[in-house]
C-alpha cells in the first residue's frame, strides 16, 4: 500500500506537469460540450416549401395557407412549372414541393375528395417522415373544416340518394403530452449523453496510452524489476485519471445545470456512485488495451475503433430500438449504454436507487471483469 | 525542373515500404474501415420502430376498437397492454415498459357520431425528445388517416395527400449514413495516420535527418502523404463496394466524380494531419488533438446523423468549417440525387479552398524547423 | 557461504534463434563481476532473465539466494537494476525520482529523506535537485540512475552498460561509485563494452554467440590466453575469423574497397 502512495504521487505529478494533457482533460471536453450539446437534434423546425398550384381557387389557396400558417412549412417559391420546382429541390433550395392539381376545388365539391401531391426531400429520411406526418395532420384538419362548409351545400343540392351521415364529420381532438420532458428540450436529453461520451473519450485515450508510453520509453522495465505488485501497478495507473474524469464529469454537470438548465430530479449521489463504478469499467478497457499494445499508435487505433462503436451504437444519438437485434446486443455490452441510460433516468425522471440497481450491477460486473483482464494481461516478466 | 526528382522517388519508396512492412497496421487500415461501414450500415437506424404502445380505453366501442386496430396494423407499433384507467399508465412509463400511451375518453364513438369533438390524449415518453416527437408524429398520422377515412365515409371532405419521398423512397437509413461513414473513415486514415506518423518521426529525430537532406519541405510532405492517399483510395473503393453489394445503396450519379471528390476530401484530411503534427510536440498530444478534435465534430456537426437544418441558427455557420459537412453534401448528391458538377460545384470549391488554406498553414508551420 | 548469483545451464531461445545457450557461472557475494560480450552476444537477454523480466526457456538461476523462476518477487526485493536506456522519469525532478523509488522499495520517510540528501550531496546535485531530470547532462543522469538503483541497499545490483556514451572522467567517477557500493557489501554485476573497465572487475566472463567463452580474473585470463590486454583476448574470442590470418584479413578488406 505504501508503494501505491508513491506511485500515485508520481502519476499525478506527471499528469499535471504536461500542460497539453491538462488542457485536453478539462478544456476540450467542456468546450465541446457547450457547442455539441446544441447539435444533437432531429427537431424538424420547418421545411422550405415550393408550391405549384394549378388550381388557383380559394380552396387550393386555403391548403397553402394552412400549411404555411402552421410554421412547419415556409413558402419559399411558387410557379406553374414542375421543372423549376424540381431544380430548386436538386439545388437544395427547398425541402418540399406541394403540387395542387387543376380541378382540386371542383373535385372537393363534387366528389368530396381530391388529391394533392407532396414531394419531400428524403435525403434525410427521418426528417421527411416527420414532415409527412405533420402535413397529413394539417390537411386532415383542413378537410374537416372544409367538410363543415361543404356539407350544408351538399345537403341542399341533394343530388345523392343517401341520407345524411350519422357519424357527422368526425372531429377528433388530439391532445399531446410528452412525459418526463414536457417541453421536449433535446438538450436535457443530449447533454448527459454527450458529457459522458466526452469524458470517456478523453479518459480512455489517456489511460490507453499510459502504460504503452512507459513501454516505449523503457521506464516500465525499471518498474517491473521492483517489488511493486501487478494490482498495485494497475491501481496506480487507474486512480489518477479515474479521479480526474470524475472531476471532469462533476464540472460538466455544473455546466449542464447552469448553462443548459438540465433538470436534476434524482439524487446526485446515485449519479456519482454509478459514475465511480462506470469509470472503472471504461478506463479499465483503456488499461487493458494499453497492456496489450506495443506502440502508442496501436493503442490509439484499437481505442479509436472501440470508441466509435461506443458512440454510434450506444443509443445516445440514434434510438437503440431502431437497430437490429444483434446490434442491440452489442449496445447492451457497452458500459456507456448503461451509464448514459442511468444518468438520463436519474436526472430526467428522478429514478431512485432501486430503479437503477440493475444498471449499476451491470456496470460493476463489467468493471470487475475488465480490471481482472487488465491485471492478468499485464505481466512483469515476458514469456 | 521538368524531370522527376530521384530523391523524392527514393523517399516515397521508403514511405511505401514502411507502410507495407507493418502488416498488422496495414491490415487494420484496410479492414477496419470496411468493417465499420458494414457494422454501422447494418446497425445504425435513425428511424423509430417497435414503439411499445399502451391503450387506455375505459369503455371500448366500435370507434376505439377501429382506431386500436389501425395502430396495430400500422407496423410501427407494438401492443403492450390495454388499461382501464389513465392512472395505470404511469407505472408503465416509470418502469420503461411503454413508449406511447393513447388514452380514449369515455363515449368516444358517441361523441364522434354527435359531431362533438371526441378527445384522444397521446402521451409519449419524451425523455429522448428526438424519439419522443417522432413517436408522437407517427401516432398522430395514424389518427389523422382514420379521421380522414371517417370523413370520407361520412360524406365529409377528404384531401388525399400523395406523398413522394424523393431520392430515398424507402427511407433507408443506410443510404444516408454511408456517405457520413466514408467521411469518418477517410478522416481516420488521412488526418490521424499522417499526424501520428509525422509526429513519430519528430520524436525519434528521423525527421531532422530528412530535413537536412536535399529534399525540400514540400517534397517531404508529399512523400509522407501520397502513400496514405493511395490507402484512402483503397478504403473508398472497398467502402463503396460494400455499400453497393451489401446494402444496395443507389449510385445515381457519376462514380468518377464521387471518387475525385473523395480524393479531394482525403487530401484535406492529410493536410490537416500534417498541420496537427507540425504544431504538436508529442505523439500523445498529436493523437489526442486529432482524435478528440475531429471525431465528435465530424459526427455531430456534419449532417451525418443530425440534419444541419435542425441545428440552432448560431451553430449552423460553425458547420461550414467542418470538411465532412461538404463531403456529405457531395456524396449524397451524387449517390442519391444523381446530380453532377452543375449542382455540386459549390461544396467542391469549398473543399478545394480548405485544402489550399490548410496546405499553406502546414508548410508555414514546418518552415521554422528548417532554420 | 552463499552465492550472490548462481546460474546453471540457463538457456533462452527466440524461435529458432538461441540467444543464451546453456550458460553456467556463479558470482560470489561482494564481487564486482564483469559480463563482457560483443553487441548481440546475449548479455542483455541473460541479464533480463536474472532480474525477472524474461522467462528462461530452460535451466535455472538464483539471485541473492532466491530462485528467479519461482521466487521472482523475493528476487526483486533484493536487487537493483540500471538499464542501458536511461529509465528514470524525465518529467520528474531528481528528488521526485528518488522519493518514488525509495517509496516503492519500502523505505521509511526518514530513510528516503536522509539517503536522498546524502545522494544529492555526493553527486553534487544540490542546485539541480528540484529540476526535471531531462535537463541533466548524460553523465549526471547515469550517476543518478546508479545511485537510485542502490538506494535501497540491494544485495545485488545489475548494471547494463552503465557507462555508454559517457566521457572518460565521468566513467572514472562512476567506477569509484561502483567500488564504494561493493565495499558496502553490494554485489555488482556489470556488462560493458569498454575493455579497460573490465580490468577494474574482480572477475570477468566473455560471452560469444550466447555462450561463455572465457571466465576468470583479468590476470588469469591474460596469462591463460597469453595476451597483453583483455582487449586483444576479446577481439580474438569475439571475431575468430578476423584474427585467423593476416592474408585473409587483407583480402576481405580489399574486397570491400
Amino acid at each position: 500500500m505504501r508503494a501505491l502512495r508513491f506511485l500515485l504521487r508520481k502519476e499525478f505529478l506527471q499528469i499535471f506537469r504536461d500542460h497539453t494533457i491538462v488542457a485536453m482533460l478539462f478544456v476540450l471536453p467542456l468546450a465541446q460540450l457547450l457547442i455539441l450539446a446544441n447539435a444533437a437534434t432531429f427537431e424538424v423546425k420547418s421545411s422550405r416549401m415550393y408550391v405549384v398550384d394549378h388550381d388557383h381557387t380559394p380552396m387550393s389557396r386555403g391548403v397553402v395557407d394552412r400549411l404555411s400558417a402552421s410554421r412547419r412549412f415556409i413558402l419559399t417559391g411558387a410557379s406553374q412549372s414542375l421543372a423549376l420546382a424540381d431544380e430548386a429541390m436538386l439545388g437544395r433550395e427547398v425541402d418540399a414541393i406541394l403540387v395542387i392539381p387543376d380541378g382540386f376545388e371542383r373535385d372537393i365539391m363534387r366528389q368530396h375528395s381530391a388529391p394533392v401531391q407532396l414531394v419531400l426531400n428524403a435525403e434525410d429520411g427521418a426528417a421527411a417522415a416527420v414532415t409527412q406526418a405533420y402535413a397529413s395532420r394539417i390537411l386532415t384538419d383542413y378537410s374537416a373544416e372544409l367538410g363543415a362548409q361543404v356539407s350544408p351545400t351538399l345537403a341542399s343540392v341533394g343530388a345523392t340518394a343517401e341520407p345524411p351521415p350519422v357519424s357527422g364529420s368526425g372531429v377528433i381532438d388530439v391532445r399531446q403530452r410528452g412525459w418526463f420532458n414536457v417541453d421536449l428540450e433535446y438538450t436535457d436529453f443530449m447533454v448527459p449523453g454527450i458529457l459522458v461520451v466526452l469524458v470517456t473519450l478523453v479518459g480512455t485515450l489517456l489511460t490507453a496510452m499510459n502504460i504503452v508510453r512507459e513501454k516505449e520509453s523503457g521506464t516500465l522495465d525499471q518498474l517491473n524489476v521492483t517489488p511493486v505488485t501487478r494490482s498495485t501497478f494497475i491501481a496506480a495507473k487507474l486512480i489518477p485519471l479515474w479521479s480526474l474524469a470524475l472531476l471532469d464529469l462533476a464540472l460538466g454537470l455544473i455546466l449542464a445545470w447552469v448553462v443548459f438548465h438540465v433538470p436534476m430530479r434524482g439524487n446526485l449521489l446515485i449519479v456519482f456512485f454509478a459514475a465511480a463504478v462506470y469509470l472503472v469499467a471504461a478506463l479499465g478497457i483503456g488499461l487493458w488495451i494499453s497492456s496489450i499494445a506495443e506502440t502508442q499508435q496501436q493503442a490509439m487505433f484499437v481505442t479509436f475503433s472501440i470508441m466509435l462503436i461506443y458512440i454510434l451504437m450506444s443509443g445516445i444519438f440514434t434510438p437503440v430500438s431502431g437497430m437490429p437485434e444483434w446490434a442491440q446486443w452489442i449496445a447492451e455490452v457497452s458500459p456507456i449504454t448503461h451509464f448514459v441510460r442511468l444518468m438520463r433516468e436519474v436526472l430526467l425522471k428522478g429514478a431512485g436507487l432501486a430503479d437503477v440497481a440493475g444498471e449499476i450491477g451491470i456496470l460493476a460486473v463489467t468493471g470487475v471483469v475488465v480490471l481482472t483482464l487488465a491485471v492478468r494481461q499485464y505481466h512483469k516478466r515476458s514469456a | 525542373m521538368t524531370h522527376r526528382s530521384p530523391a523524392l522517388t527514393a523517399f516515397m519508396t521508403k514511405e511505401v515500404r514502411h507502410i507495407l512492412r507493418d502488416r498488422q497496421t496495414l491490415t487494420i487500415l484496410l479492414l477496419l474501415p470496411l468493417a465499420m461501414v458494414v457494422l454501422f450500415g447494418f446497425a445504425l437506424r435513425n428511424d423509430v420502430n417497435d414503439i411499445r404502445i399502451v391503450f387506455v380505453d375505459p369503455a371500448p366501442d366500435y370507434a376505439t376498437t377501429a382506431l386500436r386496430d389501425r395502430f396495430l396494423g400500422n407496423g410501427r407499433f407494438e401492443w403492450v397492454a390495454t388499461a382501464p384507467a389513465a392512472a395505470d399508465v404511469e407505472q408503465f412509463f416509470r418502469r420503461g415498459n411503454a413508449d406511447v400511451a393513447v388514452v380514449f375518453e369515455q363515449g368516444f364513438a358517441g361523441r364522434l357520431a354527435a359531431g362533438t369533438p371526441a378527445r384522444i390524449l397521446v402521451v409519449s415518453d419524451a425523455s429522448d425528445p428526438n424519439t419522443g416527437s417522432r413517436m408522437q408524429a407517427y401516432a398522430i398520422a395514424v389518427i389523422a388517416s382514420y379521421q380522414a377515412e371517417l370523413g370520407a365515409a361520412g360524406r365529409g371532405v377528404r384531401i388525399v395527400p400523395e406523398t413522394r419521398m424523393r431520392f430515398n423512397p424507402t427511407l433507408e437509413s443506410v443510404n444516408l449514413f454511408v456517405p457520413g461513414l466514408i467521411a469518418l473513415v477517410l478522416t481516420l486514415v488521412t488526418a490521424l495516420m499522417t499526424a501520428i506518423s509525422l509526429s513519430r518521426e519528430k520524436e525519434r529525430g528521423t525527421l531532422e535527418i530528412l530535413l537536412v537532406s536535399p529534399l525540400r519541405p514540400w517534397q517531404i510532405i508529399v512523400g509522407k502523404v501520397l502513400p496514405y492517399l493511395l490507402l484512402a483510395f483503397a478504403n473508398v473503393i472497398t467502402a463503396l463496394l460494400a455499400a453497393w453489394i451489401i446494402f444496395r445503396v443507389p449510385f445515381r450519379g457519376s462514380i468518377t466524380l464521387l471518387l475525385l471528390a473523395s480524393m479531394l476530401y482525403a487530401m484535406v484530411g492529410l493536410a490537416l494531419g500534417v498541420f496537427i503534427a507540425a504544431r504538436t510536440s508529442s505523439q500523445r498530444a498529436a493523437m489526442l488533438g486529432a482524435l478528440t478534435g475531429t471525431m465528435l465534430p465530424s459526427t455531430l456537426l456534419s449532417g451525418m446523423i443530425f440534419p444541419i437544418a435542425s441545428l440552432p441558427g448560431w451553430l449552423q455557420p460553425v458547420t461550414f468549417a467542418i470538411p465532412a459537412r461538404w463531403f456529405i453534401i457531395i456524396a449524397r448528391g451524387i449517390m442519391l440525387k444523381g446530380v453532377g458538377l452543375a449542382y455540386l460545384w459549390q461544396p467542391i470549391v469549398v473543399l478545394a479552398v480548405m485544402l489550399v488554406f490548410l496546405m499553406l498553414l502546414a508548410i508555414r508551420s514546418f518552415k521554422p524547423r528548417l532554420a | 557461504m552463499t552465492l550472490a548469483i548462481d546460474v546453471h545451464e540457463l538457456t533462452r531461445r527466440f524461435g529458432n534463434f538461441t540467444a543464451v545457450d546453456s550458460i553456467t557461472f556463479h558470482v560470489e557475494e561482494g564481487e564486482v563481476f564483469g559480463f563482457l560480450g560483443a553487441n548481440g552476444a546475449g548479455k542483455t537477454t541473460a541479464i533480463k532473465m536474472l532480474i525477472g523480466l524474461l522467462a528462461p526457456t530452460s535451466g535455472r538461476a538464483s539471485v541473492a539466494g532466491y530462485d528467479v523462476l519461482t521466487q521472482a518477487e523475493e528476487v526483486r526485493r533484493h536487487i537493483g537494476y540500471m538499464s542501458q536506456r536511461f529509465s528514470l522519469y524525465d518529467d520528474l525532478t531528481v528528488r521526485e525520482n528518488i522519493t518514488l523509488y525509495g517509496g516503492i522499495y519500502g523505505l521509511t520517510d526518514t530513510q528516503i529523506r536522509e539517503r536522498g540528501d546524502a545522494l544529492i550531496r555526493d553527486l553534487r546535485l544540490g542546485k539541480t535537485a528540484d529540476e526535471r531530470v531531462s535537463a541533466l547532462p548524460l553523465g549526471w543522469k547515469q550517476k543518478l540512475a546508479f545511485s537510485v538503483a542502490i538506494l535501497h541497499q540491494p544485495a545485488v545490483v545489475f548494471l547494463d552498460e552503465p557507462t555508454g556514451g559517457v566521457d572518460p572522467i565521468t566513467r572514472r567517477q562512476f567506477w569509484e561509485m561502483i567500488y564504494a557500493a561493493a565495499a558496502r557489501g553490494t554485489t555488482v554485476f556489470v556488462t560493458t563494452h569498454y575493455l579497460d573497465e573490465a580490468e577494474y572487475c574482480d572477475r570477468v566472463s566473455i560471452m560469444v554467440d550466447g555462450r561463455i567463452a572465457a571466465m576468470g580474473t583479468p590476470e588469469e585470463l591474460k596469462r591463460e590466453h597469453r595476451v597483453a590486454t583483455l582487449d586483444e583476448l576479446f577481439v580474438r574470442l569475439a571475431r575468430p575469423d578476423a584474427t585467423a590470418g593476416t592474408a585473409a584479413d587483407h583480402s576481405s578488406a580489399s574486397g570491400y574497397e
